[in-house]
């Protein structure tokens, strides 16, 4: 099984990204391969004219991580009540062309962090919005870490166990998921009637 | 005084001339009523029994991104549930007039369902086979379904309606 990571946020010493290497522990210690994408911040702005062989490269290396993954873990925080600008921008050239889009029906799930009180609630309401819109199979659970600089240790750990088993239940929801989509991924050639 | 035991359904094994026939929906959405069909599908008749099925990657809209967004879990997930079916459990007949009771399944949900309709007698058909007509319909709450997908208008009040009109026109063929 594996995995691919994606942090909305680009800052070097971002909590949501060291929120997504703890996820990231979690899916190894359960046997999963995981692997977080760097490279958001090279994806230039989406732009029709430029969605063909003229692409950049970047573009076609998300597509394929994201093709490759049986599963995507998206960790994001929250801009202006909403989903992360590069983030959003990512997705709309992953989501195209729409009917054969590398997400449809690929298992995601969404959690985030924010350094006021709510945890990025809005923006992962948006972002499972967006990609139940793309075609994505979005996952069960949430988790809002609030006021992140305090919940993690020196080591970029979430210093709080009850955290902790919140992903551990979002990321065991997400493989299972995956397992399911794995095992109904070519559709049925029976019919009832005829 | 005399009564007359009349089978709802012709006797036999009966199947759909798919060119003469075609199933659709119809929902509220926004400011009037958005229609869609499924291309490919079947549906038959045996011993009074109607059955019917329909492939989800069939749909037909008139947007090829609004189709794949329909055929995605937000809506129908073809890949985890290709098939939307119909089993009839119980026929009525007054007249022309038809009472289906059966089951219906949508994204791997099956719900009772009752169909109402019209039933036209079988008749001779120009190419020496004989075939009758079912035009049929029923209400279902997709949400029932797991089909829970919805967008708010600017009222803040869902531009997605739950109930979704399911219709059938069916010439069904007599097979030998």
């Amino acid at each position: 099984m594996r995995v691919l990571g994606i942090s909305g946020s680009l800052r070097r010493d971002s909590y949501n990204t060291a929120l997504l290497r703890h996820a990231g522990e979690l899916f190894e210690a359960e046997g999963a391969e995981f692997e977080i994408y760097h490279g958001l911040r090279d994806i230039p702005p989406y732009d029709e004219d430029y969605d063909n062989e003229d692409a950049s490269e970047a573009v076609a290396r998300i597509r394929a991580a994201v093709r490759d993954a049986d599963a995507v873990f998206f960790v994001t925080p929250e801009y202006n009540s909403s989903v992360p600008g590069a983030l959003k921008n990512a997705l709309d050239w992953i989501s195209r062309p729409f009917a054969a889009n590398p997400l449809r029906y690929k298992p995601v799930a969404v959690i985030g962090a924010s350094s006021g009180m709510f945890g990025a609630v809005w923006a992962q309401a948006e972002l499972r919005k967006v990609l139940g819109a793309i075609g994505a199979r979005v996952s069960e659970g949430e988790v809002a870490v609030g006021q992140a600089g305090e919940r993690f240790d020196e080591n970029g750990r979430l210093n709080e166990p009850n955290l902790e088993q919140e992903v551990r239940e979002v990321v065991l929801t997400l493989l299972g998921d995956a397992r399911s989509a794995a095992q109904t991924g070519q559709p049925s050639a029976n019919r009832i009637a005829g | 005084m005399t009564t007359i035991d009349v089978q709802a359904l012709p006797a036999g094994t009966w199947s759909v001339d798919k060119v003469h026939s075609s199933i659709g929906f119809a929902v509220d959405y926004m400011a009037g009523t958005f229609h869609g069909t499924f291309g490919d599908f079947d549906a038959a008749v045996t011993d009074g029994v109607l059955t019917g099925s329909a492939r989800v990657a069939s749909v037909q809209v008139p947007d090829e991104n609004l189709a794949a967004h329909l055929q995605s879990p937000d809506f129908f997930d073809a890949q985890a549930h290709p098939e939307l079916t119909f089993t009839s459990k119980a026929i009525n007949r007054d007249r022309d007039r038809i009472t289906i009771a059966g089951e219906i399944t949508i994204k791997g949900h099956t719900e009772a369902a009752e169909i109402t309709g019209e039933i036209s007698d079988p008749i001779a058909d120009p190419y020496g086979g004989e075939r009758f007509g079912l035009t049929l319909r029923t209400v279902v709450d997709r949400a029932k379904f797991g089909v829970s997908w919805n967008n708010p208008l600017p009222s803040g009040e869902p531009a997605l309606a739950g109930e979704v009109t399911i219709t059938a026109e069916l010439q069904l063929s007599k097979q030998a």
